[in-house]
């Protein structure tokens, strides 16, 4: 793509990385960034690589934008803002042939690409050095042809008026120092919002009906307790830090008892030591959604990276046989319906649902288009109304949809009974045979109801795809961008995404099946453990999978070379 | 419903188990403060001890071994109106639970805590407890080789802001401590030492009875140091009484924003605050 055409025409999307060291202001300038482009009305798709460590070391952020939709991430950089050389060390081989490489002269880097600006003195004469990534953003802008106004409004709201002025004058001299060198189609997202997964998640809890969080905190989960926490007082939340992740579930599940909407948020360890908690969710009835935000284990494995490893463990965890919910949030806005709904069927099916993200979707930002809050609030049809079985309330009441009348204590006429031992109809304690039997039936008999409401996989590409991809989660945006590529290649190639993941749909993934002469699953693990799901549910069994296990998220491209790789071109001639 | 009944009929307990008297004795306390069952909850982890909010017509909510603590505050966070209260044994309380009894001091939420305290593992049939005595002396089977734990000078050290012993056999006794312990504005410990029948042939109502002594009558629970000095007084002679009783802000006090006296769970947030927060994303 020539010079005339990245400026005329101008590019549909720009991929852009700034990397240094932890506590060089990566997060701020990238935020300040993400806002400007937002509110200057283009989609924008923005990650984060951190260490986990706060100064030091080598962190990025990585920021996709421009006029066309985007919910993933792509490795060709098309601009590469190196504060450090390590920075150029290791992403100077994806900057294309035609990138543009910002950096400062003072790293003295020798490259075609190279476009000096001494931003560390401008930082300088701006007032402090740390406003080294306002003046980047200045820069920035100004060769993207785009205006400073958004830029100055993003700093006026987050900065404190002492460094305000600073910060705009950094702003402005980025901007003088650089040239227009690209230029945006014109905007075709306005009105949209930018959020992170994890913010995603906590809107859409919100919106379910959330009273009650309790969490430990633990990467990468912990932005949803210090997102609710800052709500505590304006939403009237209860909001606790518990001392354990055990405490944490059963705080949960004795708010839940007492009427409260409960929610706890953790990662594959703290959700280790929850399990104990999960069964009694699952026995007592307690209806709880317990978010799962991934990241690479066993045991402490990569705190601040990604993996989509405990998705047999949610499926399977805790002793004993109950029902549950598993739902993998596929993207932002899915984030927001996916957790609203979760609150529905927790507490219309009374058992615990489980929300399956990841550190790539929590901690990544997208626009989405602003949620239907309304909509996310019904979107489970409500119980039925039954009569309550007559005579004394009996809380675990044997009914035709194994659902029983839910009381809250204090607010019934009726005393309400919660046992985590197999128990009667009236909620104490029991050894009967039968009653046993009764009961475990009656639990399982609430899946019938659920299974009538639970969401088939989504489809992406072709009508009759020679080629089908299963996926799940957060991958779903990059399988989707992939699957387009490879069908403009000629391919014939269609991809279900699965939010709802257990129990498992399977209409739409038995008629996929039947129609493909190969089938891959495509996952952010290292044992296939969605292929293993569904050949567990289904006796399907998938031809290869596509798995990546370093901690880092599959890209688009690598979704793309991954499956040519496999052949699919050779195999399966269209 | 008025009366906390006690359905001793439908226990699980072994005959003569020092939680007959426990139930019998918060049966009736809870009756005299004029409580009411669709109001109390009582909340139990897992154990013999637990079982009691299965016997006593009140809520219950039988939860996790050793995890009583965190779903009892957390109910009272939910609905502040509710009367909570644990009744549940020493393992749960001490060993499974050690972690949350500490952790529940600090918060000081209003709720009371009965630890039935027989010094044993009963339902798993004779191991031995933390607060079981010393081995030695002729003690075999369930003793502590190393030093028991003392409960009322861990919470008095962690800042618990009541805490008393009591024993089961003594219902009169059992009654004054338990009813100020529910008054107690705060979170109130009350170990109760009882027999265990079946696996406990020390620690007998007669043990108790030779070896407890009630705080002098003019003995002032407002002293910290003088409570953890007596807490240490543990062996020929054991005290019982409040220990120690002092007022400080509770969980709920300390947020005054949020617990103003509505029940939490009646202050729901309206989708238009949620809408409201989702335009600053914009």
């Amino acid at each position: 793509m020539g010079y005339t055409q990245r400026m005329e025409g101008g590019v549909p999307l720009i991929n852009l990385c700034i990397g240094g060291a932890a506590g060089e202001g990566i997060e701020t300038m990238a935020g300040i960034l993400e806002k400007a482009l937002q509110r200057s009305g283009y989609f924008v798709f923005s990650m984060r690589d951190f260490m986990s460590r706060i100064r030091g070391g080598h962190n990025f952020a990585q920021i996709r934008f421009g006029s066309e939709p985007v919910a993933a991430h792509v490795d060709a950089l098309d601009i590469l803002v190196a504060y450090d050389e390590r920075t150029y060390a290791e992403h100077q081989s994806r900057l294309k042939a035609d990138g543009l490489l910002l950096c400062d002269p003072g790293l003295g880097l020798s490259d075609a690409r190279l476009l000096p600006i001494p931003i560390r003195s401008l930082a300088k004469e701006s007032g402090n050095a740390r406003t080294v990534g306002v003046v980047c953003v200045g820069a920035l802008l100004k060769l993207m042809s785009l205006p400073l106004a958004n830029a100055e409004a993003a700093l006026r709201e987050t900065l404190a008026p002492g460094i305000l002025e600073m910060n705009l004058t950094a702003l402005h001299k980025g901007y003088e120092s650089s040239a227009e060198m690209r230029r945006l189609p014109p905007p075709t997202a306005s009105g949209r919002l930018l959020m992170t997964g994890a913010e995603a998640m906590a809107m859409g809890a919100l919106a379910g009906g959330l009273r009650f969080y309790s969490a430990y905190p633990m990467s990468p989960a912990t932005s949803l307790l210090t997102f609710f926490t800052a709500q505590s007082e304006p939403l009237r939340l209860m909001v606790e830090q518990a001392e354990d992740e055990i405490a944490a579930i059963n705080m949960a599940l004795g708010a839940s008892y007492a009427g409260a909407r409960a929610m706890v948020g953790t990662s594959g360890g703290g959700f280790s030591l929850m399990v104990e908690g999960l069964g009694l969710a699952g026995i007592a009835e307690l209806p709880i959604v317990i978010a799962d935000v991934q990241r690479p284990g066993p045991a402490t494995g990569l705190p601040t990276r990604t993996e989509q490893s405990d998705l047999l463990f949610a499926c399977f965890a805790s002793q004993g046989e109950f029902p549950r919910i598993v739902i993998a949030v596929r993207d932002h806005a899915d984030a927001f319906y996916q957790t609203a709904r979760a609150f529905q069927l927790a507490w219309k099916y009374q058992m615990p649902v489980l929300l399956l993200s990841d550190e790539y979707l929590a901690d990544s930002a997208a626009t989405i288009a602003p949620p239907d809050v309304e909509k996310a609030a019904h979107s489970v049809a409500p119980l039925p109304r039954e009569a309550d079985p007559p005579g004394v309330y009996r809380r675990y009441a044997l009914t035709d949809s194994g659902i029983s009348p839910l009381r809250v204590p204090g607010k019934s006429d009726g005393l309400v009974r919660a046992d985590s031992d197999e128990h009667a109809e009236e909620g104490t304690i029991t050894e009967s045979a039968q009653v046993r039997v009764q009961m475990v039936d009656k639990r399982a008999r609430k899946l019938e109801g659920l299974k009538a409401e639970l969401y088939e996989p989504e489809y992406t590409g072709v009508t009759r795809p020679r080629v089908l991809l299963v996926g799940f989660g957060s991958t779903s945006a990059a399988i989707t961008e992939a699957v387009s590529i490879l069908n403009s290649h000629g391919l014939s190639v269609g991809a279900l995404l699965f939010g709802d993941v257990y129990p498992l749909p399977r209409k739409r993934l038995e008629a996929f099946w039947q129609q493909a002469d190969a089938v891959y699953s495509v996952e952010q693990n290292a044992t296939a453990q969605l292929a293993k799901l569904i050949r567990m549910e289904t006796g399907l069994g998938c031809t290869d999978s596509l798995l990546k296990y370093s901690g880092r998220q599959l890209s688009v491209d690598e979704i793309v070379s991954g499956l040519e790789a496999f052949g699919i071109g050779r195999e399966v001639p269209v | 419903m008025t009366d906390f009944a006690f359905h001793s009929d439908q226990s699980a307990w072994c005959p003569g188990c020092g939680n007959f008297d426990i139930a019998v004795t918060l049966a009736a306390v809870l009756g005299e403060l004029r409580l009411t069952p669709e109001r109390v909850l009582l909340v139990g982890g897992i154990g013999q001890a637990a079982k009691l909010n299965q016997y006593i017509d009140a809520n219950g909510y039988s939860g996790l071994h050793g995890r009583a603590l965190p779903a009892a505050v957390a109910a009272k966070m939910a609905n502040e109106a509710l009367t909570v209260i644990v009744d549940t044994g020493d393992g749960d309380s001490y060993g499974e639970g050690g972690n949350h009894f500490l952790h529940n001091i600090r918060r000081n939420v209003d709720i009371t805590h009965f630890a039935h305290d027989n010094q044993i593992y009963g339902l798993t049939k004779g191991q031995t407890s933390p607060t079981s005595d010393p081995c030695g002396q002729g003690r075999g089977g369930a003793c502590n080789l190393g030093k028991p734990f003392n409960p009322l000078l861990v919470a008095l050290a962690a800042g618990a802001t009541f805490v008393a012993r009591t024993i089961s056999g003594n219902r009169e006794h059992m009654a004054g401590v338990m009813k100020a312990a529910i008054l107690h504005n705060g979170y109130a410990l009350v170990d109760i030492l009882q027999p265990c029948v079946s696996f406990n042939k020390v620690n007998t109502f007669a043990y108790y009875k030779e070896h407890t002594y009630a705080l002098e009558a003019d003995y002032d629970a407002a002293h910290l140091e003088t409570a953890l000095l007596r807490s240490l007084e543990y062996g020929p002679k054991i005290p019982i009484g409040i220990f120690y009783q002092v007022e400080r802000p509770t969980y709920h006090q300390q947020r005054p924003g949020l617990y103003d006296g509505t029940p939490m769970i009646d202050k729901p947030v309206s989708l238009p605050e949620v809408e409201a927060l989702l335009a600053r994303f914009a």
